[in-house]
């Protein structure tokens, strides 16, 4: 039997609830990175404890183990600067055909390392928490990479720290399009294929009797968000839908998304 | 049957635990690689404070629970919070039916709040205009979130009835001896 007192705490936290999820998406956003500051403090902690085992793992490793790193980047940044080189000869002729038809110039990307402090605390969302804000022009939208591919985009920029909407989560639909037979579609969000959280659903356009296995998914650049080219996965098998209309292929993301430590941002 | 009054060392802890759990659920990857299970263990402090703690304690727990964890999450803010209260208040009204002293009572708890918590979660959810992810995997980790907290509630318990035995006061033993209703005996009285 409930007594007086349960029935007014069911109707308290009942209202309050309702009033809460119905929030003005502003407003709602601005009490959440209120309450969220809260964690500032062990955010600092972590960051602190991150850049001390850091140092300390570099004051442990012998000098030997540090001259082969060196070298091997040393060898690394001299291979980078001779593909850096032919991609600035393919930029400017990509500028001047696209200039040859009438398309608009596309503007150079600044990458913004940004290192990654916190992840989903749920299993049906696929975002994290990276350390750059709005105080760091952090923008809805922005492209978040890494070396190995898409990663998805900024969602919600806060004053210092900002969620990242990682692709195959409700809020990171992607445009994509099949590198070897250029058909189009779009990685489908909402969906839960496997464990790591690296297999994502990718929808064709239409039947395409020429995919398979093993092509490679890249960003169309339609859609607006992201540029085209970015490489989002490999296809791992396919299969027809809706009496061969559609085709559906599971892809295994680039980017292992559960292993970020950090990320770059596009920044125009 | 009343609960024991919470002191401020309790009350204390279970502010710090809580905030600290919400903050363990988006650090820790290890459990994230394999599966993609985050550190939750919201509902098993939840069992521990609904099973031990008063109705205010509980409540508060569970809202505090609830609005932090969604600060760091991509659901609606308040989303979390019906879940982990009705788990709370159910099992506060049903403590008196529940075996709260053996482990093994304590360990199914904690399992079945780690399932029933994000399963309530997703339905709230789905009466709200998002679209969480679920799919087949999602079974596995349910499962994974409620051996979790199986595991984690019968540890909570301990720490609990430590701070308690700790720092609440004990319990003032009284004899049933009362000098005005003493049998004083005779002279002629003589023991055997």
């Amino acid at each position: 039997m409930l007594k007086r007192t349960h029935y007014l705490v069911l109707i308290g936290v009942g209202t309050l609830t309702l009033v809460l999820l119905n929030l003005p998406e502003p407003l709602q956003a601005r009490v959440k990175s209120v309450i969220g500051a809260s964690f500032l403090p062990l955010f600092g902690i972590r960051a602190a404890t991150d850049s001390l085992l850091d140092r300390a793992t570099y004051q442990a490793l012998p000098r030997s183990t540090l001259i082969d790193n060196l070298l091997r980047l040393e060898r690394e940044n001299a291979e980078l600067r001779v593909s850096i080189l032919r991609a600035n000869d393919a930029l400017a002729e990509n500028q001047r055909l696209r200039a040859a038809i009438g398309a608009p110039p596309r503007g150079p990307w600044r990458p913004r390392l940004a290192r990654v402090v916190g992840r989903e605390p749920t299993t049906w969302w696929r975002t994290l928490q990276i350390n750059l804000g709005s105080r760091d022009d952090l923008k809805p939208d922005q492209v978040v990479v890494n070396g190995d591919g898409l990663v998805g985009r900024v969602s919600q920029p806060g004053l210092t720290h900002s969620r990242v909407a990682l692709v195959g989560d409700a809020e990171c639909g992607v445009a994509v399009v099949v590198r070897e037979t250029r058909d189009l579609g779009i990685i489908k969000p909402g969906q839960t294929l496997s464990g790591d959280g690296g297999l994502v659903e990718m929808t064709l356009m239409q039947n395409c009797p020429g995919i398979m296995a093993g092509q490679t998914v890249t960003t169309s650049g339609l859609g607006g968000v992201f540029p085209a080219g970015l490489p989002v996965g490999t296809i791992v098998d396919t299969r027809n839908e809706d009496g061969n209309v559609f085709t559906t292929a599971r892809v295994r993301l680039s980017a292992n998304l559960n292993r970020l430590e950090e990320v770059w941002v596009l920044q125009p | 049957m009343g609960a024991p009054a919470m002191n401020r060392f309790t009350a204390g802890f279970l502010v710090l635990a809580i905030w600290l759990s919400a903050f363990a659920q988006t650090q820790f990857s290890t459990l994230r690689d394999l599966l993609s299970v985050p550190l939750a263990l919201g509902p098993a402090l939840v069992c521990c404070v609904a099973l031990g703690q008063g109705l205010g304690a509980t409540v508060t727990v569970a809202v505090l629970s609830g609005l932090l964890s969604d600060s760091l999450s991509a659901s609606p803010l308040g989303a979390a919070v019906p879940a982990l209260f009705l788990l709370g208040f159910t099992l506060h009204l049903q403590r008196h039916l529940i075996l709260r002293d053996q482990r093994f009572a304590q360990f199914w708890i904690g399992l079945g709040a780690g399932v029933a918590v994000p399963l309530l979660t997703l339905a709230t959810l789905g009466l709200t205009r998002s679209q969480p992810a679920a799919g087949a995997f999602t079974p596995v980790q349910l499962l994974t979130l409620g051996l979790l907290n199986g595991i984690a509630c019968p540890a909570l318990f301990r720490v609990l009835d430590l701070l308690h035995r700790t720092f609440d006061y004990r319990p003032l033993t009284s004899s049933s001896f009362r000098p005005d209703r003493e049998t004083v005996r005779g002279r002629q009285f003589r023991p055997r």
